[in-house]
């Protein structure tokens, strides 16, 4: 991380700021799918395991929805061509995987906020391992939707292809996620569940690596 | 042509002996199976099965191997023999989850119950279906070669995760059903001699005529493209 990245960042981050169109269309996504969720639930009583996948199919219809912005908007604007120019493309693919990575955390502390609110059954009996796993699981999240969504900007901004070509690769940290939300619901400890947590640490830093060594292909294309 | 009517022989064979074999409970003669205990006849299908399973892998590393030589090397013929690999994969794919499914009711009682294998040969679909609408969306053939190639880079990573750790995951999901492959008999199946010869012979018929397909495949490719450039030249 140098300090190109950096300001790379911040370059986003005011952007963001001055138009909210992230935010305001994750925000927004957020309600949108939690109240879908209530409705088709109804007065039904549902139970603990339950609301723990839910809470993933929320955190990643959520991420697919506002998070190919990063590179989207770049080939929008046509900056994409002056970014190639100022900065290598391990600088950009860091800015943008910064900016994503604070996106991913806001958004989803949103959605576990707001889901706890509403599910009586979302209840968690562990918290340092929901903790733990909701950090790696969200990096995780954040690597792996930064690397597609600068294919699918190089591919011509098919918003629909974005979570089509997500989901295959994001498959294992979102079946591992859903797991260890399980077991911190159920109260289980670290010891039993630290298979499940290496897996998604490895995927983590398979994802990150694989991500720097091929994103030089895509920007410079 | 000598090879070719030597593989239709071969596959012929395994055609007729893997369907026309009795299952008998001591085998005497040489065209008898053994009798598996929870397979029974159901045991025949792994004459076809497995060939197209292991094609499907065969296919997705044959594409990835393709792929991360156009990303070193440029050449556009590698992309097409990717593409040819992959389209043969996805035949293969879609026929190794029929046979499986087709199996599993017979074996296990139910199509489908998301089994680690299951699971992993369904990510392999997405994978597979999601490169080819990736190909489709992009317009320059250099443009096309070089992103489908990082995504089929990208999907290749993930593959470890299905083969070797969903299936500790998923045996978590459901302990002790009726459907877990790791007790059941699919496993530890015993085959005699026969039933092994004719099973390898199968997967080396399967494979050869992988091979001569992917051949045919990427060369009616590259001479199309030919073609379609010398109409437009005039």
């Amino acid at each position: 991380m140098n300090s190109k990245s950096y300001s790379l960042f911040l370059k986003d981050f005011k952007s963001e700021l001055r138009t909210r169109y992230a935010i305001n269309a994750l925000a927004m996504f957020i309600i949108v799918a939690i109240s879908v969720i209530l409705f088709s639930v109804g007065n039904e009583k549902i139970s603990a395991s339950l609301t723990g996948g839910l809470f993933w199919v929320v955190i990643f219809f959520t991420a697919m929805s506002g998070l190919s912005r990063a590179f989207v908007s770049e080939e929008e604007r046509g900056t994409a061509l002056t970014l190639q120019l100022i900065a290598a493309p391990s600088t950009v693919f860091s800015g943008k995987l910064i900016f994503n990575i604070i996106l991913v955390f806001a958004m989803n502390t949103v959605i576990a906020v707001l889901y706890s609110a509403m599910f009586e059954a979302f209840v968690i009996q562990n918290f340092a391992l929901f903790l733990t796993s909701f950090v790696f699981g969200n990096i995780g999240l954040a690597v792996s939707s930064t690397i597609i969504a600068a294919i699918i900007a190089k591919a011509g901004a098919k918003g629909t292809l974005y979570p089509v070509l997500s989901f295959p690769i994001l498959l294992p940290l979102i079946l591992t996620s859903v797991q260890l939300t399980l077991f911190a619901i159920d109260g289980i400890s670290f010891e039993r569940a630290k298979f499940e947590l290496a897996i998604v640490v490895s995927y983590d830093v398979i994802m990150l690596t694989a991500s720097y060594m091929l994103f030089d292909f895509i920007w410079k294309e | 042509m000598i090879w070719k009517i030597f593989l239709f022989l071969l596959l012929a064979f395994v055609s007729i002996a893997g369907i026309g074999f009795p299952i008998v409970e001591k085998p005497s003669a040489w065209y008898e199976f053994p009798l598996i205990p929870g397979l029974e006849e159901n045991a025949k299908i792994i004459f076809f099965h497995v060939p197209t399973a292991w094609l499907t892998v065969i296919a997705f590393f044959m594409s990835t191997i393709y792929s991360f030589k156009y990303l070193r090397k440029k050449n556009l013929d590698d992309d097409v023999k990717s593409y040819a690999a992959a389209q043969l994969g996805m035949i293969f794919c879609i026929l190794a989850t029929v046979t499986g499914a087709v199996w599993a009711k017979f074996a296990w009682g139910s199509y489908w119950s998301w089994d680690p294998r299951q699971t992993s040969i369904f990510a392999l679909l997405l994978i597979y279906g999601a490169w080819f609408a990736l190909r489709s969306s992009i317009e320059s053939e250099e443009k096309r070669a070089t992103l489908s190639s990082v995504y089929s880079m990208i999907a290749f990573v993930t593959v470890p995760f299905f083969i070797f750790v969903m299936p500790r995951i998923m045996s978590g999901l459901h302990p002790g059903s009726a459907d877990d492959s790791n007790a059941g008999p699919v496993v530890d199946f015993k085959m005699n001699g026969n039933m092994q010869l004719i099973f390898f012979l199968s997967l080396i018929g399967f494979t050869i005529l992988y091979f001569w397909m992917w051949n045919v495949g990427y060369r009616s490719i590259l001479v199309r493209e030919k073609l379609n450039k010398q109409l437009i030249r005039g």
